[in-house]
């Protein structure tokens, strides 16, 4: 039977009532992870688990006791999550083969209310990098890169060529999850975003991601890049996916003191059908430097959107904007030099051959475990925090920061309700192209539209907006007040709703019968 | 040849007397089987998050209010790095910015000149009190190339007290830590029993000529007991007055001391200067504290300590007590210092008061000449004693009753202490030490023994 639309809208009545089974949602979507193994968007799957899961879900469905609309759905977790007795490697091999003994918190959640595990997906390395290609699993293949529309549209630029060759990638770091979710393996999975790694991936594989507000949902469990801006990601098909899944994970966790006190309510998103209470902000220096001019385009023509249907479109202003690469360049890599100091091999994880003394043991340990992107940013790190640096770079940094959150707070002050800006300079590059310059410089340029957001520790989305003239999702991007995502919910859900984006057209999926997971098709936006 | 001033402040480790660690729930016990006490925080299993202990705070907030300080209401938490086995993460959480207790003093007592007699009191300024991780224990195994680590003590919370420089030898160190130790165990925010590890030392050293600036000081550790503190810091200020007066120079280094040799040596891995690479721990938000005026109406009372709620709720601090006792009873300050420096003796002494007529100025001679001095001898504590206090109040009792001469009292004590059970009473009866209060039979032994004497 045909479910179109979202979990709350079509998949929860269905298993409901007793048109598919958890088991059956379960085994298709493992079959499809096999049959899509060449996008490697899997370090791990959890099949036997996940079964088991499905089984017990179907028991409850039976008994007319399902735990709620998660009850039944397969997900997929980001590997950065630990997960008891399922192997949690951060695609690193100094965590190759550790099994957590405990689950994240929002694993945890997830579990209690009947969704099943799929397994765990792909990501750069300890989540540093911006295409999920640099994981010791390999990297993560964009599944748009086999679809009809990016086929259509690319020109071999030899006969020669491997048809394999020119595919593109995810975006990171949370291209396993998003490569999964656009694939159609999972209904739902978690990623992370310290700089957009959720909502990046997202925009290039043409989902929904989700980056909540700094301390909305608990990180309990959630190996940390940045404890000061991390925040577990959400990538659905649709919008109000995202917000069956931020109801279920949100609130207090005394486990993580960083997480509000205050009680929260998930709420359903209301179908906003009259926008002209509305203002929405352009913030002017998000036209970037190496733009391109369909995405500037395209937000362009959002904006009119706006406008026509009758909302408060306004230039803003965040002048701090340019200093922002910098600035999360101090603090990211001051961050993760503390982090990583954990990783010694003594407790857990890789541990050196080296037996010399304990000294030689770590260093060894620490340079076999760790790829260069990380000991990179330990080194810079470590500088940063030197008694002698620390004011002229950690402290500098920090006031920086306040400055970049504070133009947002006076920008919110000032009557605009959301922010649109595009979420990529463009569509995704293919993986050879992409692999010419190094991690850092990459990171540097494809996170210079979403890491503001997590300066500020707002909350912010991608929304799947159209395709490019290369057939690739482009998203555009939506930033919210403090704890406001109903609002910022509401709004991306009218504007999902007026884009109608293209389904991917995958081989693979026509193969297993994707009448389960269509999307009502009509005319689209670009 | 000019004279040198010492100079002498300490930075003492008290591990705080709760159920679980600061940061993690897992059990805080001495001497448990190793790593059985080890939570995943602890063990800095990936994805872990600190939270923050409430009984951890308020033992420190108490600590600081004994201590005179000002307790900040916005204190923080930082990171200060550095590699070594026995610390999980790379990392100690301490509180390096903001402390939570700051600017505070303490005062305590000396014998001039070794006698009980004429007591003078100092003060040491107490420059801050943090809160911090301890760390866990490794020990190195050379036979076997080995290292080996126990985690169960890694995460305790510890309180650092910093004293200033004020201290000039290793007595009144001593004394500091010594009154600093019946005031942490009065209010029970630590046990303070240097033999387990709860109470560790630390002392800075220097030497410099009078109206000149400070010399440079060398850190002291592995300081055991009270005894060893005397004895390293005035070991270390003769080893620098020696060494400057042959023409030498002091390091700024670390040094251990030696409890055998008597001496302080360089430690080998202290080396060259540590930079802990300090940084905010972002995973706990500013620790912020209430006092009555401050306090927000609608709070929950579980997340909010009231610093004045605690204020009034502390005990009687050391120097209050014997205040209390020298008015209370009559007895000499000196007395009070001693009964409140012996475990158990004060209330020993209140006891045997409330259960005889005797004067308590009188009863303090018995408590600390014949009692203590035997518990001395015997090293034991007051509680292993096997006179009771009901036993010696029963024997003054018979003293002031003049049944026995205060010699006689003294040999049925020297009975009682063999602990078999027998009663003063009991004892006076089968050794016939009772007095005789008749005149005439006393006339008549009298007579009887001049009479023997005429007779020779």
């Amino acid at each position: 039977a045909a479910l179109k639309g979202g979990l709350r809208s079509q998949v929860s009545a269905a298993l409901k009532e007793g048109r598919v089974t958890p088991t059956e949602l379960c085994q298709r979507c493992l079959a499809l992870i096999k049959s899509t193994k060449f996008l490697n968007a899997y370090i791990t799957v959890a099949e036997e688990t996940a079964l088991k899961q499905a089984k017990e879900s179907e028991e409850r469905y039976k008994r007319g006791q399902p735990l709620g609309i998660l009850d039944g759905i397969p997900v997929a977790v980001k590997d950065n999550f630990n997960t008891a007795g399922i192997e949690t490697t951060c695609a690193s091999n100094m965590l190759k083969g550790y099994i957590s003994p405990y689950n994240a918190t929002v694993v945890q959640k997830l579990l209690d209310q009947g969704a099943v595990l799929l397994g765990k997906t792909n990501l750069d390395e300890f989540a540093m990098g911006s295409g999920s290609t640099d994981g010791v699993f390999g990297p993560v293949r964009n599944p748009w890169s086999y679809s009809k529309q990016y086929k259509e549209k690319s020109v071999p630029k030899s006969h020669s060529e491997d048809e394999d060759s020119n595919w593109v990638i995810t975006g990171g770091s949370s291209g396993g999850s998003a490569a999964a979710v656009s694939s159609f393996t999972c209904f739902a999975a978690l990623g992370s975003d310290t700089g957009g790694s959720t909502r990046n991936p997202a925009a290039h594989c043409g989902v929904v991601g989700l980056k909540p507000t700094y301390g909305l949902i608990s990180r309990h469990g959630l190996i940390p890049l940045v404890n000061s801006m991390d925040v577990p990601g959400i990538l659905t098909r649709c919008v109000d996916d995202a917000a069956v899944l931020l109801g279920s994970l949100a609130g207090h966790d005394p486990k993580d003191s960083t997480t509000i006190q205050d009680h929260f309510k998930p709420f359903e998103l209301p179908n906003l059908t009259d926008v002209s209470k509305l203002s929405i902000g352009i913030p002017k220096e998000y036209h970037a430097p190496g733009l391109s001019s369909e995405i500037l385009a395209l937000w362009s023509k959002a904006a009119d959107l706006f406008k026509n249907a009758g909302a408060k479109v306004v230039e803003v202003s965040l002048p701090h904007t340019r200093y922002s690469i910098v600035c999360y360049h101090v603090l990211c890599t001051a961050e993760v030099a503390s982090n990583m100091a954990r990783f010694d091999g003594l407790e857990y994880g890789h541990r050196s051959d080296k037996k010399e003394s304990t000294e030689s043991m770590y260093a060894a340990t620490r340079r076999e475990g760790f790829n260069d992107v990380v000991r990179g940013r330990i080194l810079s790190g470590n500088y940063f925090l030197l008694k002698q640096n620390y004011e002229k770079y950690f402290v500098k940094a920090l006031k920086v920061r306040r400055l970049i959150a504070n133009d947002f707070v006076k920008v919110f002050r000032s009557g605009v309700d959301i922010l649109l800006t595009p979420t990529t300079l463009n569509d995704a590059a293919p993986y050879m192209e992409f692999i010419q310059e190094d991690n850092r410089t990459r990171s540097a340029q494809d996170d210079i539209l979403t890491q503001a957001a997590n300066m500020a520790g707002l909350p912010a989305i991608n929304v799947p907006t159209a395709l490019s003239d290369r057939g690739l999702p482009v998203g555009l991007q939506f930033i919210g007040r403090s704890f406001q995502e109903k609002q910022l919910l509401t709004v991306a859900k009218w504007f999902e709703k007026q884009v109608q984006f293209p389904m991917i057209q995958l081989e693979e999926v026509k193969r297993h019968d994707h009448s389960v997971f269509q999307h009502q098709k009509s005319a689209s936006f670009s | 040849l000019a004279p040198w001033i010492p100079v002498v402040g300490l930075e003492i480790h008290a591990q705080i007397s709760s159920n679980s660690k600061l940061f993690s729930g897992s059990q805080v016990q001495f001497a448990a089987p190793p790593n059985s006490l080890v939570s995943f925080f602890d063990a800095s299993l990936p994805g872990t998050l600190p939270v923050l202990n409430r009984r951890c705070v308020e033992a420190a907030v108490m600590t600081g209010l004994a201590l005179n300080c000002s307790i900040n209401k916005k204190s923080l938490f930082d990171r200060k790095h550095y590699f070594y086995a026995d610390l999980p993460a790379g990392y100690q959480i301490t509180q390096q910015r903001v402390p939570i207790a700051v600017n505070g003093s303490l005062s305590y007592s000396l014998c001039i000149d070794n006698k009980m007699s004429q007591m003078v009191t100092k003060t040491v300024r107490i420059k801050q009190i943090q809160l911090e991780q301890d760390s866990g224990k490794s020990l190195h195994d050379d036979t076997r190339s080995q290292t080996l680590v126990d985690l169960n003590r890694a995460g305790v919370g510890l309180m650092e007290v910093v004293m200033e420089p004020d201290m000039c030898c290793g007595e009144e160190a001593a004394a500091a830590v010594r009154e600093l130790q019946l005031i942490l165990q009065t209010l029970g925010s630590s046990q303070a029993v240097m033999a387990e590890g709860q109470l560790r030392v630390d002392a800075n050293v220097s030497v410099h000529h009078p109206g000149e600036p400070y010399g440079v000081r060398t850190e002291v550790k592995n300081i055991n007991s009270m005894r060893f503190l005397a004895k390293a810091v005035d070991y270390e200020i003769q080893r620098q007055i020696e060494e400057l007066e042959n023409g030498g120079t002091i390091l700024n280094e670390t040094r251990a001391f030696d409890s055998k040799l008597g001496c302080t040596v360089p430690m080998r891995d202290k080396e060259g200067k540590q930079d802990y690479r300090f940084m905010p721990e972002p995973n706990l938000p500013p620790l912020i504290l209430y006092d009555a005026k401050s306090l927000p109406a609608n709070m929950n009372h579980q997340q909010v300590i009231n610093i004045d709620w605690i204020h009034e709720r502390l005990p009687d601090l050391p120097s209050v007590k014997r205040e209390k006792l020298v008015e209370q009873y009559g007895i000499l300050p000196e007395h009070s210092f001693t009964l409140l420096n012996e475990d158990g003796l004060a209330e020993f002494f209140e006891t045997v008061v409330k259960q005889t007529q005797m004067k308590p100025k009188k009863v303090i001679g018995w408590i600390l000449n014949d009692l203590l001095s035997y518990l001395k001898q015997h090293s034991l504590t007051v509680k292993e004693s096997p006179v009771s206090s009901f036993l010696l109040a029963d024997l003054l009792n018979l003293l002031e009753k003049k049944a026995i001469s205060s010699t006689a009292a003294k040999q049925v004590l020297v009975e009682l202490w063999k602990g078999e059970g027998k009663t003063p009473l009991e004892i006076v009866k089968e050794q016939k030490l009772e007095l005789l209060q008749d005149q005439k039979e006393l006339e008549q032994i009298c007579q009887a023994v001049i009479d023997g004497q005429e007779n020779e």
